[in-house]
């Protein structure tokens, strides 16, 4: 797979490996959901990933902050691989952000309580300084005029702001997207995208899932197709779109772009 | 398409006077269809039959302030039995010279609970002072020190006791019910297995054959010379009994918390005490409040078994009273004033669990 042939957004990527994923298989009981993965991302790489529901997808960039556990193969995240170490696991994820589907904010705490929490517990940043900061990503997501109410007061889209600035918060390395706007209204997945794309432009990590194919056109630097555990094809979103290789990725392309 | 637009206000026009104001009212609740009316009627003959004689009884014929012979003579309800052994019914045998003192260690619980009903005191002096409270309460009840002559829990009673039961047995209850909860959710085989053993053997058995197995079993079980306290030991019957309760309703609230919640505390690198404490445990207990307080107020009034095994409770004192010679007979007055301290026990604790709630569900 090359990667270097086009930079949508002009960066060169440096040919640093952040995440490298070797051979990993994953089971959930008895179905075979991660048959043999290889991916390696590099520092301030942009990866899209597609593919039908059941398909791994997600359970692929669970495995990297190890919501889920892999069970053959090595994962290796800013060099640290991902073990039964407790200690590297909470390492890990402090330098993983995740966005969620269902956005996931804490019901009982206010926005700026909601992203001060990881800061303030897990990185033992002074509360002041968190809050600080908290407010300068509620600022990056423009919606620091809710900065006091709870989640439960915003609409979805706020919410999934809110949500990309709580991981944030936690200066990570690389940001992961499990289908940030499938669960929003079409008239707020704009204001999330917009948000994802300024980050996109700063230079952020992201693996983003998603069947915005308009976003993984613009922003983009690698489209992978997921397919029963297996990534079928990847490739820059110029290749992907218009010269699909694989049988599969152009039926699900035929499906998904009408 | 059809446009529709409102027109000019009409002129306003009043609903008719049956639907609204007093009568309205009365329409609506008391007089809604022939069944609701003839229930009214049955309803307000019931009332016109009791509450004039109750009333009669309990405050017009009734007797404040006298004798037991003069009760007899008095046609309505003595009150006296109470007024005249208010201090037996409190205090229980707790020397009658020295009952300053227990009334002092009621008051410093009362005011420390007061303070402690109010959220925004929960901090760090407030803690200090339930320990400088604790200490003091020990002291006086105890005696013993400071010159204060040494009382021994034998002869501890009355209200005294069941408040030392109710309030110590509910606040140790607590938090061990919420680890039995967590115990029983855990990944840990072992944890998990004794938890639900515990739990499940606890609540296969009634408090009183606690209660018993504490008072008759347990001493038989420790070394000769060794004994405790036997009202430490209801006391310990009391917490392990009402945890178990407590531990099945936290459960409830555990399960009803999203994987959501789990996976956002873990994607930010909170460990599990974190994860626990900040986020799964404040929800699910708010959730659970209802069920919990509902326990809670079951357990307060099931201190009053503890007379089962010879501790002279409220309920035990008051019935001390009625068998004196002087006040037999005057039952119905003796249990209703009881009644009103439980009363006014369980009520407050319902009361306050209802204003938590209120100021805890600002988020939703």
């Amino acid at each position: 797979m090359d990667k270097e042939t086009a930079d949508p957004m002009n960066q060169n990527l440096p040919d640093e490996p952040i995440i490298e994923i070797i051979d990993m298989h994953k089971w959930f009981g008895d179905f075979h959901v991660l048959q043999g993965i290889n991916l390696t991302v590099h520092k301030k790489e942009r990866i899209v990933i597609c593919g039908p529901s059941g398909s791994g997808k997600s359970t692929l960039i669970r495995c990297i902050n190890r919501l889920e556990e892999h069970q053959r193969g090595r994962i290796v995240v800013d060099g640290i691989e991902l073990t039964n170490n407790i200690k590297n696991i909470e390492k890990i994820r402090a330098e993983v952000g995740m966005v969620f589907q269902h956005f996931n904010l804490f019901p009982h705490l206010n926005i700026i309580e909601n992203l001060t929490l990881g800061p303030i517990w897990v990185r033992k940043t002074p509360k002041k300084d968190a809050e600080a900061a908290a407010m300068y990503y509620l600022e990056k997501v423009h919606i620091a005029e809710q900065a006091k109410k709870y989640p439960g007061q915003l609409s979805g889209g706020q919410q999934q702001r809110v949500a990309i600035a709580r991981s944030l918060c936690m200066n990570p390395k690389v940001m992961l997207f499990d289908e940030p706007t499938s669960a929003l209204d079409p008239e707020m997945i704009k204001e999330v995208l917009d948000v994802m794309i300024e980050l996109a432009r700063e230079g952020m990590t992201m693996i983003v899932i998603t069947h915005e194919m308009g976003f993984a056109r613009s922003v983009a630097h690698r489209v992978l197709f997921m397919d029963f555990g297996q990534i079928v094809e990847g490739n820059t979103p110029e290749e992907f779109f218009e010269n699909p290789r694989h049988d599969r990725t152009k039926l699900f392309l035929s499906q998904i772009l009408h | 398409m059809v446009n529709i637009v409102h027109s000019s206000r009409k002129a306003e026009i009043k609903p008719p006077v049956v639907d609204i104001g007093v009568i309205g009212w009365i329409k609506a609740n008391l007089f809604n269809g022939w069944l609701n009316s003839a229930l009214t009627l049955v309803t307000l003959y019931f009332l016109w039959k009791t509450v004039p004689p109750f009333f009669r009884w309990a405050f017009i014929d009734s007797v404040w302030n006298t004798t037991g012979q003069a009760c007899r003579d008095a046609g309505g309800a003595c009150w006296s039995i109470v007024s005249s052994n208010f201090r037996f019914i409190l205090f229980g045998f707790y020397p009658y010279d020295l009952q300053w003192r227990p009334l002092m260690a009621m008051i410093i619980l009362f005011v420390l609970l007061f303070f402690s009903q109010n959220r925004t005191y929960w901090k760090k002096p407030l803690a200090f002072a339930w320990i400088a409270g604790l200490f003091v309460m020990g002291l006086l009840l105890r005696g013993g020190l400071f010159g204060l002559d040494p009382v021994e829990s034998a002869q501890w009673g009355g209200l005294l006791l069941t408040l030392l039961l109710s309030v110590f047995g509910l606040t140790a209850a607590y938090p061990l019910g919420v680890i039995l909860a967590l115990g029983r959710q855990s990944k840990m085989r072992a944890i998990k297995t004794l938890c639900i053993l515990y739990i499940e053997l606890i609540r296969g058995v009634p408090l009183i054959s606690l209660l018993f197995m504490s008072s008759i079993i347990f001493p038989l079980l420790l070394p000769e010379g060794v004994s405790i306290n036997k009202i430490l030991r209801a006391q310990a019957a009391i917490i392990l009994f009402t945890a178990a309760y407590i531990a099945e309703v936290v459960r409830g609230g555990l399960q009803g918390m999203s994987r959501g919640h789990y996976e956002a505390a873990e994607s930010i690198g909170l460990n599990y005490y974190q994860t626990m404490r900040l986020i799964i445990l404040p929800q699910a207990l708010k959730i659970v409040i209802p069920p919990t307080v509902s326990q809670l107020i079951s357990a307060f009034k099931d201190t009053s078994l503890v007379v089962i095994i010879a501790l002279y409770d409220l309920l035990k004192t008051t019935q001390t009273v009625l068998s004196n010679p002087e006040w037999m007979g005057f039952s119905r007055e003796a249990y209703v004033f009881v009644a009103i301290l439980y009363f006014l026990g369980c009520f407050s604790m319902s009361n306050y669990s209802r204003k938590l709630e209120k100021e805890l569900s600002r988020g939703d």
